[in-house]
């Protein structure tokens, strides 16, 4: 039937990988993974208004990564990173969890007052796993990251 | 993560609840770093105060300004009561200018809100020193000196200009700071952090500050948050560089610390600034990576009208300001332009009593202080196009306000200003 076989294909298309890492922030979230192989910078780099990336030249300007799982190298830029992002909890409009490589102070205070679940130390680098628009779960208590594919035609 | 028995005492209490709340933070953010311990701070430069409508609305709503700085400062949800700092804490600019506030479009409302805000912060023991560059107005650590400093342009300075040791810190962790004399043992406090891990090689003269800036902002592009260690310089630089150029290399990379062969205190030589590790690559930087870099820099330049000329980030030496007058002395800012120019507010004494403020004022200029356009987010009304001395302030005034920037020397910024044309190539 045509009802099974569209399932069988979901679930050949539904791969799901599992990676490793360290807690950073405690806690468990999921959602569509945003994807970035250049630093992101908080004060001047991002909107807290309306959770967006500003930055001139970058990669993800005008996205949004409110609600998202961010997946990204690190943090540069000013002093303000947690600021910003302190802003955008109140403001909801921060990520949902953090997956990053490149531990900075910056990055470290940022997601702590961000309250969302981050992780970093991974055990394979999920900034060439993970794709913009896979579904991601984060159990940073667990230091476990189940990445879901996007189902993609073709 | 170790804590003393001191430590514990803190976090149980014993100093009451906003000191309490203040070593929670620093526990979970030296857990979050991997840190093992602690390290003892008396220098802290942060934030404390609260200069923004969305400030002002969480104040009434959530309790005040006690509500403001357990949220912001201590990220806790409770509201605790202020207390008074333990460490030397020194505040950092501000949101805008308290002396101008017409000019930056800040409302009387939100000014009369910020004085209380700054007299809060004075009855804490913070210095009101309302400066990015507090190693201008007071604050210069020494060598070895454990720090707990926000602004990546004042870290950068004090690890690699002065060898004193602190990592970025944000307003919760300054703030946690200033409470406790504590601060994560992590990154630039420890040996290891502070090696060269990379070589750069000047193979051109870089002399002036405009040169330095575009050094700066060449390498952070490259290097990012890693310590590169600098041969090849040839005249030494003064403050008015190493400002600029660190402050550059803080805002296209990461920069933290640099070692400057023969300049800075932990670089005697290479083979000290290395401390054992080997240079991973070292990379040139010859008369095509700065052409490069200025063409990078005012990639987003078009028009040649400028409306506004800023200098001072970050915050003008009195040496700046010096040159600026003589720029500026018998000439007038161009009737379609506006020149502001930020300094320290202690700095800002000295020119009036230098007569520098008036030759400024004289020619349509303004010598404001405390915060700059970026951190205000404030431009003369209808400003397209800006012209600025300093990268940094070229990287993130575009992004900020959506302008056109155009980047140069002081001396053809002070001309942009006087005729209302960017002129330079």
């Amino acid at each position: 039937m045509n009802t099974a076989t569209s399932t069988e294909r979901a679930a050949a298309a539904a791969e799901t990988i599992v990676i490793r890492g360290r807690c950073v922030v405690p806690g468990m979230a999921e959602g569509e993974a945003l994807v970035t192989t250049q630093p992101i910078s908080g004060w001047g780099g991002v909107d807290p208004r309306n959770g967006t990336v500003i930055e001139t030249r970058h990669e993800l300007r005008g996205l949004s990564f409110a609600g998202k799982v961010l997946v990204f190298p690190g943090a540069k830029g000013s002093s303000g990173w947690s600021a910003q992002f302190h802003v955008a909890r109140l403001m909801g409009t921060a990520p949902a969890a953090w997956l990053f490589n490149q531990m900075t102070t910056k990055v470290a205070l940022g997601t702590v007052v961000s309250h969302a679940p981050a992780m970093t130390d991974f055990d394979r680098d999920p900034l060439t796993l993970i794709r913009t628009g896979d579904w991601v779960k984060v159990d940073a208590d667990n230091g476990v990251v189940t990445i879901t594919r996007r189902f993609e035609r073709g | 993560m170790r804590l003393t028995d001191e430590e514990k005492a803190m976090r149980d209490g014993r100093d009451g609840a906003a000191v309490a709340k203040a070593m929670d933070l620093l526990v979970r953010y030296g857990e979050a770093l991997g840190a093992e311990a602690l390290v003892e701070t008396r220098n802290v430069c942060g934030t404390v105060s609260a200069t923004t409508p969305f400030l002002r609305d969480f104040a009434l709503q959530k309790g005040g300004l006690d509500a403001v700085f357990s949220e912001f400062n201590l990220d806790s949800q409770d509201v605790v009561a202020t207390p008074k700092v333990k460490a030397f804490s020194s505040h950092l600019q501000l949101g805008f200018d308290p002396h101008h506030p017409k000019e930056m479009g800040v409302s009387e409302e939100i000014v009369q809100f910020y004085k209380r805000s700054e007299a809060a912060a004075a009855k804490m023991g913070v210095q009101i020193l309302n400066t990015c560059t507090p190693y201008q107005v007071g604050n210069v650590p020494t060598r070895g000196e454990h720090l707990a400093w926000m602004e990546s342009s004042a870290v950068v300075y004090a690890n690699s200009a002065l060898g004193a040791r602190t990592n970025t810190e944000g307003r919760e962790s300054t703030s946690c700071a200033m409470l406790t004399c504590r601060i994560p043992d992590w990154g630039f406090h420890r040996d290891e952090g502070r090696r060269g891990t990379l070589g750069v090689h000047m193979d051109i003269p870089v002399e002036s500050v405009e040169d330095w800036g575009l050094f700066g902002y060449w390498m952070g592009d490259w290097v990012q948050e890693r310590v590169p260690v600098i041969t090849g310089v040839g005249q030494v630089p003064n403050l008015p560089k190493l400002k600029h150029f660190g402050a550059a290399a803080s805002s296209s990379g990461g920069v933290e610390m640099y070692h400057l062969v023969g300049v800075t205190p932990e670089a005697n030589t290479a083979q000290q600034a290395f401390g054992g590790n080997r240079a991973g690559e070292t990379r040139h930087y010859g008369a095509r990576e700065r052409a490069a870099t200025l063409e990078r820099i005012n990639a987003n330049g078009t028009d040649r009208k400028v409306d506004y000329v800023m200098l001072g980030c970050p915050h003008y030496t009195i040496e700046q300001i010096w040159e600026a007058a003589q720029l500026l002395e018998g000439r007038k800012v161009h009737a379609d332009s506006a020149l502001w120019i930020f300094t320290p507010r202690a700095i800002k004494e000295i020119a009036n009593r230098n007569g520098y403020t008036q030759i400024i004022e004289a020619a349509g200029g303004k010598l404001m202080t405390d915060s700059c356009s970026a951190m205000s987010r404030a431009v003369p009304p209808g400003t397209q196009v800006v012209a600025l001395d300093s990268a940094k302030q070229a990287h993130y005034l575009p992004a900020i306000l959506g302008l056109q920037a155009w980047f140069g020397t002081t001396a053809q910024c002070i001309d942009a200003a006087c005729t209302g044309q960017w002129n330079a190539a």
